[in-house]
This record gives structure tokens, C-alpha cells and sequence, in this order.
């Protein structure tokens, strides 16, 4: 770590009074500042328990921890806790208090006044996504979703540099929790949080985290790194059985759509001479032809048809499959496969970027 | 009544020893009235729980006059009631102390039966309907045995509850063991040994009551254990 | 039957019933002190004691099995035992034997039930407030006690009717029990004193009826918001299936 961590763990463990087996063994681990690190395994690997050591909900039986060069348990722990953000499954709203309220929890503790505690409030009912229309009312009038969102906002509402989040998103619908997903990785994103995730999906750790740190029973790391890395290369037969099947694809739902390579493929725009286009077609040998209108796609026509006839006058018919500039090479391989093409367009909101085909999805995979 | 003199010692086991039969005249006696009560208030509530169930907008006018009931003490019970039945007769007076006792236990008992058949899971009653059981039929044969456990501790409630107030039937004349407690205080020197030996044994009378129902509440459910065992 | 409802109509209407020395107005305050001290009392011990043993998770039998002890004890009986022990203190025996002996009456519904309240809160909520940085007081009274607030009102509501209806019995041992003084004097005089009988066993009724009433009014001011209150049936019988 080039410069000092946002959270470190050395050598921590715990043994819960009366278990045969300790839950964490000796862990060791660093996240650096604006990270956002999963944490998974399967059942009993401590994943949890080691998230909940982190703010001290359940203390550390030995072992440091540190939090912003700060040892854990130096300060009291309601104070160390008030400056880290805890968002948990059940969330646990505080039903006798309205959203507003709850959402001002921490605030309210550190003594903001009530102006203060209120802008904030309604900042935060906007970053997450809520209708300011909710604060004023009770968390049971609120569906499942809704109440995660509040949960975040809550944990978000002093401004901590923090995160800690247990299975956040696992007790939703897999529709809201796509996108409860999605707009969270943007908000960490953009809010440059240091965020300690815990799943046992690990298909949400791979989208979600910059790291992963996958963990054994007993809460022994096996691996420590970037998604793609751990896809590529996994540690030992543990991980692998654990990342499940398919970690081909998934590693594709990782690469952008735009760094494979992407060729300039047989287009041309509809003014180009039919003499020239054909020769384009040649080079590339395809027996057809994209039209391109000062950079914007119309589609591809068949190359019989070009001859002596203007360009623009031929009616182009539209690709099979279209992909966006942000899809990943999995939905790619997904798209041409269920579309029965050969070829994949890539398109920045109507505007040309380039060609995919089979072979060059291939060529991405064995780099 | 005057003050009790110090020389009157606090228990006197010879007393006991004089009066074993009077005691247990008065612990039979005390049976006989928690019984009586206990029966047929059961059979009221489940008449009315039955009811209540079947056409569920009599439960709240049921449940708030059994509520009335139970708000108002024992004693006025009795009261409101003597003037018409008179105190006179033994009969009088026993119907006067069971009307009372009846009353007093329907709310619980209307309330566990009801809620225990409506807490029975949905899915159950429709696997029950979908494999052809009738109505009545799944009522009887499913729904109130696994409505059991919550019933059983509606009745434990009830009976603990009615011998506490068989006690007070002794103002009427009754009372059961009751009615050494009255008689302790009532003698012109107050003697503590009937007092507490009336008490004592109320308690000992209920703990058995308790205890054997729950026995009986385990033995007719046996898959409730089981299933919390494992 | 005319006859009769006369007989208690001139009862009422008898000079010095309502205001005299041994008048409905004293008689009824006196009972509504007799219940309300032992609450305040019971209240004060039970509550805090119960809420706090529940938070740190002890004595989890106890507290349940406190409640069905304390239901086989006879009311009746352990009034007339704390007029003995008091009578040979030597003491009044309008006030102290009924204040100890409702005061004991009240404990344990409003512990099982406060220790019940706290007990089944959301752990998801408890530990979300832990999480966010409250103190461990300020998680048992500011979060736990208001979610637990509708089963805690409910054990006091249970003590507070209990209380109310064992105050007529303290008659029995002296000139105090408050209306109930009417019904066990009518009692012991015989069949003529049946107007009597009928009229306080009626003032009792409607005053404990009453009192119910209020505390029902009372539950839903004090209830926080966005906390469900338990249906007043369901209250009677809340403490505890065992």
C-alpha cells in the first residue's frame, strides 16, 4: 500500500466463548483509502464477524485494528462507531421515528443543529434516490427497498469516511436489488467512500468490489485481489470451486466492451464512391457493407447491391445485434449468441465505434 | 376485629393435626368449584369462539363483553348478582360464585381459542381443503389440535386465575380453602396458622392444576418438542 | 323487582350518601388512591429492573415464571396475610396491609411484560442502533423501551386492572377498601342490606370500568408514533402463553 490504509487488520482473531473452532484466525488485511474491498466465503468463513470487529459491534478476541492510523479500541466505542457508516439486511429502522428522523440519527448524537441536520437530510434523501415526499413518514409505510435506501442514507449522514455494509441488498427482490447494486457502485464511486462489503454472491462481490477477499471457515484469506485477477488466476482449488462455474464469462462481464479489439470494420460513409467501397469490402473480405452518415450508423447492405448506384440511394437494414459503449464483453458473447450474428456494432448513443466479431472476443480472452 | 396478640404463635401445626378433614372437605370443596367453573366456561367459549370464527364480526361485540366481564372484580360480580339469586340458599349462593367464575374466564379463553385457530398457517389449511377434508371435519381434526398448545395456555391462565378467586366466594359463604382465610380473620383474635395454611394450600392446589395441564398440553402435543429439539 | 330498584334509588338519595364521612366521594377517592400508590410503586420497582435485566439478557427463566407465581398467589389471600403481619406490627390496617399486598399483586405482570417488550425487539433494530453509535443507555431507553412501549403498557394495563379489583377486598379487613367497604359490610348484615350490596358493587363496576377507560385514553397519548397499539382484547391476556 503506497500510502497508509483507511482500515487495517493484523493478525486478528476471535474464539466466541464456548466454540470448539475459532471464527476468524489470525486475518490479516488492508483497505486503502476510497477502496471498496468484499468480503465472502461461505457460511461460517467469518466474513461477517470480521466486518462487525471493524466498528467493535463484536470485540476482537487478539489482534490490531486501526481505522485512519487510529486503533480501534482507543476511543470508546459509540465514539469510534459515529464516525463509521453500518448499513445491515435487516436494516433496522427505528420504527417509532420517521425517515427524516432516522436518516438524522448520527447527526442528532454529534449535536448538529437542527438546520444543519435537516439540509443534510434532504441532500441525502436526493443521493439515494428517495422522494423527499418519504421523510415524513414511518419506516413500516415503506416497501423493502425504500427502507435499504433510508438504511444507506442513515449510514451516510455524518459524512463518515467509512463504510460497513453486511449483505445489504440480500433481503430484496433480485429486480431491486440489481439496482440498488448499480446505483450504489456509482455512489461510492462518486463519493470516494472506503467501503467494506460483505456477500456470500459472488457474483456481486465480482461487480461490485475493486478487491475481493475471499475467505475460508474459520476466517482464513485465500485471496486478496481485483476480481479479474482472482478470475484470471485463482489461488488454489478452494477458490476456484468457490468462484463456481463459468469464471470465464464472468471475467468477460468485466471487460469493457471498448478495450477488446474493436476494428474499424468494412464501413463506409454514403458519400463514398462505390468503386472505393467495394475495394473496402475486399480488403476485408465480407461480402457486405456498413454505411456510415458523418459518424452515425444506418446499418449495412448487401454487397451485390453496390455497384454503380450512389450510396445514399440504397436502404440499409439494421445489424442483428447493437451494444452500447459501456457493455461488458459478456453481453457481447451474449448477444451474438443469441442473435445468431456474426458481428457486433458498438455504438455511442447512434455514433460508430467499431466492429466486434467471434474471433475478436476470442483473441480478448487469451490475452 | 381486634389486633392480634403476640401470644397467638404465628403457626400451629397442632391446629393442622386437629383438622386434616375439615381441610380436605374444603380442598375438595375448592375443586369442585374451580372445576364446575372451569367446564363450563369452556364449554361457553367454545361455543362463542366458534361463533366468532364463523362469522368474525361477533368477535369484537363477544371479546368486549367478555372484556366488561373480566374488568369488573369478582366481588362486584357477586354483589350485582346476590340481590336477584339471594344468599340465602346454598344453591343460591353457589350460582351467585360461579356465574362470577364462569365469566371471569371467558375472555381468556374465548381469545387463546380464537387466536390459536387463526394462527394455524395457511398452508395447512389449504393442503388440508386440497386433499378433501370438509370444513367441520378440518376444524376438528386439524386446526384444533394445532391450535392446542396456545388453548392449553389460555386454560393453564384460567384455572391458576379461578382458584385465586374461589378464595373470595368465601364472603358468600364458599370459598373452599378460602374459607380458612376468612375464618383466621374473622375470629375475635386473629389466627395466623388457618390464614396461611388457606393460602399456602390455594397455591399448592393451583401449582398441581398448572403443572398437570401442562403435562396433559405436552402428551396431546408431542410434535411441538420434537420439532424444537432438533 | 320495582321493589328493589327503589330500595336502591332511596339508598342513593340518602342524606350525607354522596359527601359524608362514609360517602361515595371520599369512598371512591380513597379507592382510586388504593390503586393508584401500589401502580406508582410497582411501576417504579418492576420497570427499570426488568427493562434492564432484559437488555443484558439475564435471568430469562425468572422473568418469565415470575408471572404465573405470581398468578397462583391469591389476591384475596395475601391482602388478609399482610393485615395479619401488620396487625401485629401494630399498624393501621386501612392503609399498609392493601399497599403492600398491591404493590406485590402489580409486580409481576408489569416485569414480565417489560422484560417481554424488550426481549422481542428487532435484534436488526438493536443492532442498528449500536452500529450508528448510541450508548448502550441510550439503546435500552431510547430505542428498545419505545419499540417495546405497546407490550409494556399492556403489563401495566394487566397490573392496573388486577389492582383495581383486589382494592374492595381490603374491606375485609378493616373500614378502608374504598367502595368495596359497601359490599362486604351489605354482605355481612344479610339479605336486608341488599340495596347496598347492589349500589357498591355498581360504583365499583363503573368506577373500575372507568379507571380502564381512561388508562386506554391515557396508553394512546403516550404511545410513540409509528408504534402499533395491541388490540384491547389481545391486552388482557398478553402476559406471557407459557
Amino acid at each position: 500500500m503506497a500510502e497508509d490504509p483507511m482500515i487495517s487488520l493484523e493478525n486478528v482473531s476471535k474464539i466466541f466463548p464456548g466454540a470448539a473452532q475459532p471464527a476468524v484466525t489470525d486475518l490479516s488485511l488492508e483497505v486503502g483509502r476510497g477502496e471498496f474491498v468484499t468480503l465472502v466465503g461461505p457460511s461460517g468463513c467469518g466474513k461477517t464477524t470480521t466486518l462487525k470487529m471493524i466498528n467493535r459491534i463484536i470485540e476482537p478476541t487478539s489482534g490490531r485494528i486501526s481505522i485512519d492510523g487510529r486503533d480501534a479500541m482507543a476511543a470508546p466505542a459509540h465514539e469510534l462507531r459515529r464516525s463509521i457508516g453500518y448499513v445491515i439486511q435487516q436494516v433496522g429502522l427505528f420504527p417509532h421515528r420517521t425517515i427524516a428522523q432516522n436518516v438524522g440519527t448520527v447527526p442528532s448524537l454529534l449535536g448538529w443543529e437542527q438546520d444543519r441536520i435537516e439540509a443534510r437530510v434532504a441532500e441525502l434523501v436526493e443521493i439515494v434516490g428517495l422522494d423527499p415526499v418519504m421523510l415524513s413518514r414511518y419506516p413500516s409505510e415503506l416497501s423493502g427497498g425504500q427502507q435499504q435506501r433510508v438504511g444507506v442514507a442513515r449510514a451516510l449522514a455524518a459524512d463518515p469516511p467509512v463504510l460497513l455494509m453486511d449483505e445489504p441488498f440480500g433481503a430484496v427482490d433480485p429486480i431491486v436489488r440489481k439496482r440498488l447494486q448499480d446505483e450504489f457502485r456509482d455512489l461510492q464511486q462518486r463519493l470516494g467512500k472506503t467501503v467494506v462489503f460483505v456477500t456470500h454472491d459472488v457474483d456481486e462481490a465480482i461487480f461490485l468490489g475493486n478487491r475481493m477477499a475471499i475467505l475460508n471457515i474459520g476466517g482464513i484469506l485465500e485471496q486478496f485481489d481485483a476480481p479479474e485477477t482472482i478470475l484470471a488466476e485463482p489461488a488454489n482449488e478452494f477458490v476456484e470451486s468457490f468462484l463456481g462455474g463459468e469464471r470465464g464469462l464472468k471475467r468477460l462481464g468485466l471487460l469493457p466492451v471498448t478495450g477488446a479489439a474493436v476494428e474499424r470494420g468494412p464501413f463506409v460513409d454514403v458519400t463514398e464512391d462505390p468503386d472505393q467501397a467495394k475495394r473496402v469490402m475486399e480488403d476485408h473480405d465480407v461480402d457486405w457493407l456498413g454505411l456510415l452518415d458523418q459518424g452515425r450508423l444506418l446499418g449495412w447492405v448487401d454487397g451485390s447491391l453496390v455497384d454503380r448506384i450512389p450510396l445514399s440511394e440504397l436502404e440499409p437494414r439494421p445489424f442483428l445485434v447493437t451494444l452500447n459503449s459501456d457493455s461488458t464483453l459478456r453481453s457481447a458473447l451474449d448477444a451474438v449468441v443469441t442473435g445468431h450474428a456474426r458481428v457486433a456494432v458498438v455504438v455511442d448513443d447512434g455514433a460508430y465505434l467499431g466492429m466486434l466479431d467471434l474471433e475478436a472476443i476470442a483473441e480478448e480472452i487469451t490475452e | 376485629m381486634t389486633l392480634a396478640q403476640q401470644t397467638v404463635p404465628l403457626f400451629d401445626w397442632g391446629w393442622v393435626g386437629r383438622n386434616l378433614d375439615t381441610i380436605w372437605d374444603r380442598t375438595l370443596e375448592h375443586l369442585s368449584l374451580t372445576g364446575a367453573a372451569l367446564l363450563v366456561g369452556m364449554a361457553i367459549s367454545v361455543a362463542l369462539a366458534a361463533l366468532s370464527l364463523w362469522r368474525p364480526s361477533t368477535y369484537q361485540p363477544i371479546a368486549g363483553a367478555a372484556g366488561i366481564i373480566y374488568t369488573i372484580p369478582s366481588l362486584a360480580v357477586f354483589a350485582l348478582i346476590a340481590p336477584f339469586v339471594g344468599i340465602g340458599t346454598a344453591t343460591g349462593r353457589f350460582i351467585i360464585a360461579q356465574v362470577a367464575l364462569i365469566g371471569y374466564t371467558l375472555l381468556i379463553l374465548i381469545r387463546n381459542i380464537v387466536t390459536g385457530i387463526r394462527s394455524v398457517p395457511p398452508e395447512t389449511r389449504e393442503a388440508a381443503l386440497g386433499m378433501g377434508y370438509r370444513d367441520r371435519e378440518r376444524l376438528v381434526r386439524i386446526e384444533f389440535p394445532l391450535a392446542l398448545p396456545v388453548i392449553i395456555a389460555g386454560l393453564r391462565i384460567a384455572t391458576v386465575t379461578v382458584v385465586g378467586l374461589v378464595t373470595v366466594t368465601s364472603l358468600l359463604g364458599l370459598g373452599g380453602l378460602g374459607f380458612f382465610i376468612l375464618d383466621g380473620l374473622r375470629r375475635s383474635v386473629i389466627f395466623p396458622t388457618e390464614i396461611i395454611v388457606g393460602v399456602i394450600l390455594s397455591v399448592a392446589l393451583a401449582a398441581v392444576l398448572d403443572l398437570s395441564l401442562l403435562v396433559l398440553g405436552r402428551a396431546l402435543t408431542p410434535w411441538v418438542r420434537r420439532g424444537a429439539a432438533r | 323487582m320495582s321493589g328493589f330498584l327503589s330500595e336502591v334509588a332511596e339508598w342513593f338519595s340518602e342524606p350525607g350518601r354522596w359527601t359524608g364521612a362514609d360517602g361515595i366521594f371520599p369512598r371512591t377517592l380513597e379507592h382510586l388512591w388504593l390503586a393508584t400508590l401500589p401502580m406508582i410503586i410497582a411501576v417504579a420497582v418492576a420497570l427499570p429492573a426488568a427493562v434492564w435485566l432484559a437488555h443484558k439478557r439475564r435471568a430469562e427463566f425468572a422473568a418469565n415464571a415470575i408471572v404465573n407465581v405470581g398468578r397462583a398467589v391469591p389476591s384475596f389471600g395475601l391482602l388478609i396475610l399482610a393485615g395479619v403481619f401488620f396487625a401485629r406490627a401494630g399498624v393501621d390496617l386501612r392503609f399498609w396491609p392493601a399497599v403492600v399486598a398491591l404493590v406485590a399483586l402489580a409486580i409481576p405482570p408489569i416485569f414480565t411484560n417489560a422484560y417481554t417488550a424488550i426481549v422481542t425487539v428487532p435484534p436488526a433494530t438493536v443492532e442498528a442502533a449500536r452500529g450508528l453509535g448510541y450508548k448502550e443507555d441510550e439503546v435500552l431507553w431510547g430505542i428498545e423501551v419505545p419499540v417495546g412501549a405497546p407490550v409494556i403498557l399492556a403489563g401495566i394495563r394487566i397490573s392496573w386492572i388486577q389492582v383495581l379489583a383486589t382494592v374492595p377486598l381490603a374491606a375485609v379487613l378493616s373500614s378502608g377498601g374504598g367502595l368495596g367497604q359497601y359490599v362486604v359490610r351489605g354482605f355481612a348484615q344479610g339479605p336486608g342490606a341488599r340495596a347496598e350490596i347492589f349500589a357498591g358493587a355498581l360504583l365499583i363496576a363503573l368506577l373500575t370500568l372507568g379507571a380502564d377507560r381512561l388508562y386506554s385514553v391515557a396508553e394512546r397519548a403516550v404511545l410513540p408514533a409509528g408504534v402499533s397499539r395491541l388490540a384491547s382484547e389481545d391486552v388482557k391476556a398478553v402476559a406471557s402463553a407459557s
